[in-house]
């Protein structure tokens, strides 16, 4: 993938599109690139006089600057990789879980412990503080005590009129904190427990806001079973759907993920997204099997791609188009069989393409391209531009005449024009301009071209040729 | 290259006494735990510890080792712990089973959390849960603002954006208020607020219900205007690839807390660097907010004029030459040394966009933010899906097309839905799934007659079958009107007209002529008439939520007053992008305002997508 420099002032310089141009000016590159060499040159004589290093800002100059909190951090795990494993400490289900529903009283009681704000002295203590306990808070003063994080029982809002009533209130106040520990009082756990769901989702469905707090609450606490079954009640398939088929991704081994992923098509999705997941089923389904193969063949070391191309990476998990990338670069032509889903042509072409391309096979890539007309003229056509095309096989290395073949393919000739002086494809360019009539032009060209060369001399001949009509 | 800046721009504000403040408050907690302890820090809390305390500070005050939360067991031998983080489930879950372990191993030992910058409720559950309330005391740390820069302070939370716009969780917006509250005491009184969109109005309140219940003592105003400005009102912005240096190194290099590692191929060395850029680094003060292709021509006009400086020491005497190494030749050290780094980031930025054909993406974008051409941009970005380049900058062109053209026809949108899951795996059927729910990335509805029945519906709340017609109607209420927007607020420039980045004559200039930001220009119009009067149709069009109010209190002196009216700060709920902080200094520039940038965080379209996939556990 290396690129000549000139190649790149090149481009930058042949470019089309010069409205809205990111710099147009090859002077100002070469211009940047003596300054370099400049600047370079000087640091020379600049390090034999520099005696003081740390002059320039501590914190931040050398790599990790010493007595920054993120370098002492660095050392402190560099000297503890030395020392013994730990016993792996089973997280979750092992762990006794204690504690009880969702008490508010301890927790908010702990916020009342003698306030830590010393940030600002100018931040004078709020009013309200003033004021002392009472166990009959109003929705209204509940909700500013919650908010200051102080004391306060939420088990006097007992009937659902009154929680309600709390919970609107939490809403005005746009606190999210405060909404989301009122929604995890209000709807305790044994509510869904004893079914009761259809009375909160009639009460939640006119309250979106607090109903998005208390499913992001579940969702970071994963909470994935009373999500599912809020979802259920709420009558948002979709979104429960969507919530099932994300469990996939956390399960490491392929064969149940697999099964899992078929248990997913049943799901109801809407039809589009349907058809997805049954390609993803389909998908790992078949990678199994490539997978299984291929490592097999790899390990016997017969197949001649496997030695020129070892397997960096499994193709588990990866996306179609990597599959089939990964397919072509073994069997060029069979593979849509082998493919679960539609790919459109030109996503074909493109995948074959750069798998062929990387293989250097220039024959396949031709046959890529290749149609038969009815009188049996064989004729190159693509459902992708050329100068696409050309592309790639630039960024593959492809050889000089390979890219003639295919810039001259490019229809638009101010295209073909510019991709012909963009990869040296002399004689195109020599051509176009003689078949243009353009004279100024082919001096211009001239000029680019290394003295005494075949083109140098190609262009002279046609300088000379007095039979020409220049058009200038 | 320097403008040249109003003369009368009044000066800002001293941010110091934030890091300050930030500083004691922590000494003052970690003191809260005397004797040994050791401290754990949450990974992404690092960098912004780092710019306002250092280890010699912490071992003062009886921190023996520094760990980062890697969720793995800990190795810590001390008998006190103490944890600093931020106030998430899985980071307290982690510390709840550390803490059990211990128990388990029969093990005891003092452990305090601090949450920063504040602690959750759905935290101390996680604590109560797992039976450890308790057992570990935890406080708050209102580390509340990290200055950046003289005219940037950031909440470090990128975590705002997805929680408030996605999720719907206004968990936040109590933090917007108290930082806008804490910004007030030190720095106000605040005179005027402007503001639009819904989380805005909310952090407004916030604050507002701040002031009242504390008293603000008598002091000259340094800020006297506030702008709120919620990121769902302009997407478009954050979604372009940026040209101005700033931007483009964030896009390319990611700047991270204000700071930078330039790899081996931007330093010439064999080790890369982490350099801090800020208003302290002269070179890059200068070209930060400069068009890309201004910056060759600077760098190379600052690199002979020092070698002419260096050139002056031939044939000097000795006492000359005493005097140049005791006066100049530091500054032109540190200057060569700076130049020659900015320089390598250049060629490198330089090289690294021409390997992905960036003339023709910005050529898409452009055409895009012009609905110019919009079947061949969407041939473009088609190839750009089949051909694997960048799953992100796919993603973003695809938002882009949808916020532009008032989301994709159904044909369209299935279609390149089905190619991108082809090309970048089928789970982010889950991404696409956000992206419609935050207006992202939507299907066109079919026409207006269904707005007219929004209102009836509204009625019908209890009914199952209207819940899911509403949430139809919620999409459709997210249209973006990008296109009459650009027409009435003249984002675009017409066609034809020769920009010279060089000269930039308005905001466009940060992406090249093209485009004028919108959140950018909703500010300057705002400020231009002092509120919202003459932009019915424009707030109409951003879905509402636009307030002006004007503070009772008066008095000051007249002179200092005029000043700080116009230093203005810009609070963006969700984030802000490089190329919008250039453009407002630009804007500050042109009327003699200072902006000062308050934002939940630094974003760029790389993070902006990021924050929406949702393919990892």
């Amino acid at each position: 993938m290396m690129r000549s420099k000139p190649d790149e002032d090149d481009y930058w310089n042949s470019s089309k599109c010069r409205a809205f141009t990111f710099d147009d000016d090859y002077d100002e590159l070469s211009s940047l690139k003596e300054s370099k060499r400049a600047v370079n040159s000087i640091r020379q004589f600049v390090v034999d006089e520099d005696e003081d290093e740390d002059d320039m800002v501590k914190v931040s100059w050398s790599g990790e600057p010493i007595g920054s909190i993120t370098w002492s951090i660095k050392e402190t795990a560099s000297s503890t990789k030395q020392e013994q494993s730990f016993p792996k400490i089973d997280s979750g289900p092992s762990l006794p879980r204690q504690g009880s529903g969702y008490s508010l009283s301890s927790l908010f009681k702990a916020f009342s412990e003698p306030s830590t704000r010393n940030f600002a002295p100018e931040l004078r203590k709020p009013k309200s503080e003033y004021k002392d306990y009472v166990s009959d808070w109003s929705p209204e003063e509940t909700v500013k005590r919650m908010q200051r994080g102080k004391f306060c029982s939420l088990e006097t809002f007992r009937s659902l009129k009154d929680k309600m009533q709390l919970l609107d209130q939490a809403v005005c106040a746009n606190d999210g904190n405060v909404i989301t520990a009122v929604c995890t009082h209000v709807f305790l756990q044994k509510y869904f427990l004893q079914c009761k769901l259809e009375v909160l989702s009639r009460e939640l469905m006119s309250r979106d806001v607090a109903l998005r707090h208390y499913i992001h609450y579940l969702k970071e606490m994963g909470e994935q079973k009373l999500l599912v079954e809020l979802f259920k009640s709420l009558g948002r398939t979709e979104d429960m759907a969507l919530l099932q088929y994300r469990e996939h991704l956390s399960i490491k081994d392929e064969v149940r993920r697999k099964e899992y992923l078929k248990s997913c098509i049943s799901l109801p999705f809407p039809p589009d997204d349907a058809g997805h997941v049954q390609d993803h089923y389909t998908l790992l389904e078949r990678q199994i099997i490539i997978e299984a193969n291929d490592k097999h063949l790899e390990n016997k070391g017969q197949v001649e791609v496997f030695k020129k191309h070892p397997r960096k990476a499994s193709i588990l998990n990866m996306p179609i188009i990597t599959t089939l990338y990964y397919s072509c670069l073994q069997f060029p032509f069979k593979l849509s069989l082998t493919l679960p889903s539609t790919i459109s042509e030109k996503q074909y072409l493109l995948t074959a393409l750069s798998a062929r391309a990387k293989l250097k096979e220039w024959l396949d890539v031709g046959s890529l391209f290749t149609t038969k007309n009815w009188l049996g003229y064989t004729k190159k056509r693509s459902p992708i531009g050329f100068h696409r095309v050309v592309d790639i096989l630039h960024k593959n290395n492809a050889p000089a005449q390979v890219l003639q073949e295919y810039v001259c393919l490019v229809e638009d000739p101010n295209l073909k024009i510019s991709l012909a002086q963009k990869y040296k494809c002399h004689d195109i360019v020599i051509d176009m301009y003689k078949d243009q009539k353009d004279r100024q032009q082919l001096i211009v060209y001239q000029g680019k071209v290394e003295r005494g060369s075949p083109e140098d001399k190609k262009i002279q001949d046609i300088l000379n040729n007095t039979q020409i009509r220049w058009k200038n | 290259m320097a403008h040249s800046a109003r003369r009368d721009a009044p000066e800002l504000p001293d941010f110091s006494l934030l890091k300050r403040l930030a500083r004691d408050q922590l000494i003052y907690l970690l003191e809260q735990l005397p004797g040994k302890k050791d401290l754990f820090i949450e990974a992404d809390l690092m960098s912004p510890l780092d710019r306002i305390a250092n280890v010699t500070m912490l071992k003062q005050h009886d921190v023996d080792k520094l760990y980062k939360v890697e969720n793995t067991p800990i190795f810590s031998t001390c008998d006190q712990i103490c944890f600093l983080i931020r106030p998430r489930i899985q980071t307290v879950k982690w510390i709840a089973d550390t803490v059990n372990a211990d128990k388990a191993a029969g093990k005891f030992r003092k452990y305090k959390i601090i949450f920063t910058p504040q602690k959750f409720y759905a935290c101390e559950t996680v604590l109560e849960e797992q039976g450890i309330y308790g057992d570990v005391s935890t406080d708050e740390w209102a580390f509340y603002l990290l200055p950046l820069d003289d005219d940037i302070i950031s909440l470090e939370l990128p975590e705002f954006f997805r929680d408030n716009f996605l999720e719907g969780d206004q968990r936040w917006v109590t933090t917007g208020g108290s930082a806008l509250h804490l910004l007030h005491s030190l720095f106000g009184p605040f005179s005027k607020v402007y503001g639009i969109g819904r989380c805005a109005k909310m952090v407004y309140e916030s604050w507002r219900e701040q002031v009242e219940e504390s008293e603000q003592k008598a002091q000259k105003s340094e800020i006297g205007n506030v702008f709120l400005i919620d990121r769902d009102v302009d997407f478009v912005t954050p979604l372009c690839s940026q040209v101005v240096y700033e931007g483009l190194v964030d896009d390319i290099f990611r700047i991270k807390c204000g700071c930078v590692e330039f790899g081996p191929d931007v330093t010439t060395a064999d080790k890369s660097m982490k350099v801090m850029l800020n208003s302290q680094d002269k070179v890059f003060s200068e070209i930060r907010n400069e068009h890309f292709s201004n910056v060759f021509g600077f760098l190379s006009q600052k690199a002979r004029n020092l070698q002419t400086a260096y050139d002056k020491r031939r044939g000097m005497d000795i006492k000359q030459m005493r005097t140049f190494v005791s006066e100049e030749l530091k500054g032109l050290k540190q200057e060569h040394r700076l130049l020659s780094l900015h320089i390598g980031a250049s060629e490198s930025m330089m090289k690294k966009k021409t390997k992905q054909d960036f003339q023709e993406l910005l050529k898409t974008e452009h055409s895009l933010l012009e609905g110019f051409d919009i079947r061949e941009c969407i041939t473009y970005i088609e190839e750009h899906i089949n051909r694997q380049v960048s799953m992100i900058d796919s993603l973003r062109l695809l938002c882009l097309l949808s916020l532009t053209e008032n989301g994709l026809l159904p044909k369209d949108y299935r279609s390149l839905k089905t190619q991108y899951l082809q090309s970048y795996g089928i789970e982010h059927l889950l991404t696409f799934a956000n992206l419609r729910q935050l207006g992202l990335l939507v299907e066109q509805q079919p026409g207006d007659a269904l707005t007219a029945m929004e209102s009836k519906v509204g009625k019908l709340v209890n009914d199952k079958t209207a819940e899911k017609l509403t949430g139809a109607f919620s999409s459709l209420a997210k249209k973006s009107n990008f296109r009459a927007l650009s027409k009435k607020l003249a984002l675009v420039p017409k066609t034809g007209e020769e920009y010279d980045l060089r000269v930039p004559r308005d905001m466009a200039y940060v992406f090249s002529g093209a485009y004028i930001p919108l959140s950018c220009k909703l500010i300057e119009q705002v400020l231009e008439r002092d509120g919202w009067t003459g932009l019915e149709e424009v707030t109409r069009m951003l879905n509402g939520n636009e307030f002006v109010v004007t503070a009772s209190h008066s008095g000051a002196d007249a002179r200092f007053k005029t000043d700080s009216q116009r230093i203005i700060l810009v609070m963006f709920l969700g984030g802000c992008s490089y190329s919008e902080i250039s453009a407002l200094r630009f804007l500050g520039r042109e009327k003699g305002y200072k902006f000062i940038v308050l934002t939940t965080a630094i974003i760029n379209s790389a993070r902006l997508m990021e924050a929406m996939l949702d393919n990892h556990v």
